[in-house]
């Protein structure tokens, strides 16, 4: 258990030095999510009604996006240089090393989602009492995104045109997560009890976290053999 | 009949009772080839029993009137189409537990059906929800849940046909359409846990249906046709992935030399 642990503290803390010393793609996941968030007043028109209605379901979206875009950093750069072949045959579980990658996405790409959120809420003239539900529909949802999107990043491991095939095959395990967390944002803002909501989110986290892992561990022993 | 090329196996194997049999495609592929005719006359004869008891035996309904007869086509290919999807994950998953080729050529000739008929349950759909509901498409649990099935289909096939190496490819979409298959409960239950548009199951193994008998043998006998017509199209498809795979094997040039 401790040497599980220790992997995974190891495992977390390479990704992310790796990750800060390329800040531009910090940073690109964040333009992206912000670019696209301003795009939809430009597409449907500025009135306030219509952008307070649609605004949980665009910083989803865009949310959504941002995170899925920045899936195949998870593996491609280790899988180029020899180092993932090294994890997959060492001693440690292999889901431990993937839980650590995924750790550092999640990250990497969500948090700063989370934080920047309840800014571009601003900009949609959200309700301020959507905007705990925003935040925490967020810190529950993106990890999923990122777990399930680990599951397609490994799928489409070293194959041709992986950018649109990895949203392919993942966008459509997407949809219950982001189903909950527009509907999350939505009745809270709508003044409604959205318990029922982030629990159903939390439970996803959960069976995300416990389901997820062995799919990606078995894509990237296929993706190695 | 592949007669010509002698099948290199002991005398021991071939008499007793070996289950595995049928699980290379060199053995497989003549077994499919005479079965294959069979289920698509069964298909096309329960198909035609169903239409007749559909659109000439059936009642007028109560409350539709005429407009429910789609139920006979929609219905079974919903069926069908989660079940062809649980068959697909169900052979990929054989195929990563054995390590067998012919697993995988299951799997992928299954899946073109089955996307045929979700787009079928939704195309047919859409034709009995503008009637009676008023609109073409709700974004209720049950259609949007068959909808996320077609998407899994399409990405079942899009992530096979993108990687080169087709055991690789196999293994790498059984994965994806295993982690898919809890879509299937989700469709299946939908109408049980959430408050949707979409009619509530009329029909179960437990209790008695709700419906008019004829009406449900008319759907039950579509099932069936339907079942045969997938069985049927996914041996013949399975044939020409068994003769592409194994194009550099004896046998297959024998056969390609028997057929000229």
């Amino acid at each position: 258990m401790n040497g599980m642990l220790q992997t995974l503290g190891v495992v977390v803390y390479r990704d992310l030095l790796l990750a800060f010393r390329r800040r531009s793609d910090l940073a690109n996941t964040v333009l992206f999510f912000v670019l696209v968030v301003s795009m939809f007043p430009f597409g449907v028109g500025p009135e306030p009604n219509l952008l307070r209605a649609v605004a949980p379901g665009v910083l989803w979206v865009a949310a959504l996006l941002a995170s899925m875009l920045a899936l195949s950093r998870m593996f491609a750069g280790d899988h180029a240089d020899g180092t993932l072949e090294q994890m997959v045959m060492s001693s440690v579980p292999l889901s431990v090393v993937v839980f650590g990658k995924v750790t550092a996405h999640w990250l990497v790409t969500g948090v700063p989602l989370v934080i920047l959120a309840p800014v571009l809420a601003l900009q949609f003239d959200v309700p301020t009492s959507a905007y705990g539900t925003l935040m925490l529909s967020l810190v529950l949802g993106t990890p999923v995104l990122s777990l399930i999107g680990g599951i397609g990043a490994a799928l489409t491991l070293g194959v041709r045109g992986s950018g649109v095939l990895t949203a392919l095959l993942v966008l459509p395990l997407y949809v219950p997560v982001l189903i909950l967390g527009a509907g999350a944002v939505d009745g809270a803002a709508a003044g409604l009890d959205v318990t029922a909501h982030l629990l159903l989110m939390g439970a996803l986290l959960v069976f995300a976290m416990v389901f997820s892992l062995w799919p990606v561990a078995a894509a990237l022993r296929v993706a190695l053999e | 009949m592949n007669t010509t090329s002698e099948m290199r196996m002991g005398a021991a194997d071939r008499r007793r009772y070996n289950l595995f049999w049928f699980s290379s495609p060199q053995t497989f592929f003549p077994l499919a080839g005479r079965l294959a005719p069979w289920f698509a006359i069964a298909a096309a004869v329960l198909c035609v029993a169903a239409l007749y008891v559909g659109f000439l035996k059936a009642p007028t309904d109560a409350q539709q009137g005429e407009s429910y007869r789609i139920i006979f086509i929609h219905v079974p290919a919903a069926w069908m189409s989660m079940f062809l999807y649980v068959i697909v994950a169900f052979w990929s998953a054989i195929g990563l537990i054995f390590n067998t080729r012919l697993s995988g050529m299951m799997a992928n000739a299954v899946a073109p059906t089955g996307a045929m008929f979700t787009f079928v349950a939704l195309w047919t759909g859409a034709l009995w929800g503008k009637p009676t509901w008023g609109a073409w498409w709700v974004w209720d649990a049950r259609l949007t849940s068959e909808l996320i099935l077609l998407f899994l289909y399409f990405g079942y096939m899009a992530l096979h046909a993108a990687i080169e190496d087709p055991r690789r490819a196999d293994k790498a979409a059984g994965i994806l359409a295993m982690v898919g298959v809890v879509n299937v409960p989700i469709i299946y239950f939908s109408v049980k846990w959430w408050n949707t548009l979409h009619q509530g199951a009329s029909v179960s193994l437990t209790r008695a249906p709700t419906m008019a008998a004829t009406m449900l043998i008319g759907m039950l006998l579509m099932a069936l046709g339907f079942w045969m017509y997938s069985i049927a199209t996914t041996l013949w498809r399975a044939r020409c992935i068994v003769l592409e795979r194994e194009r550099n094997s004896d046998w297959v040039a024998d056969y390609v030399r028997d057929q000229r």
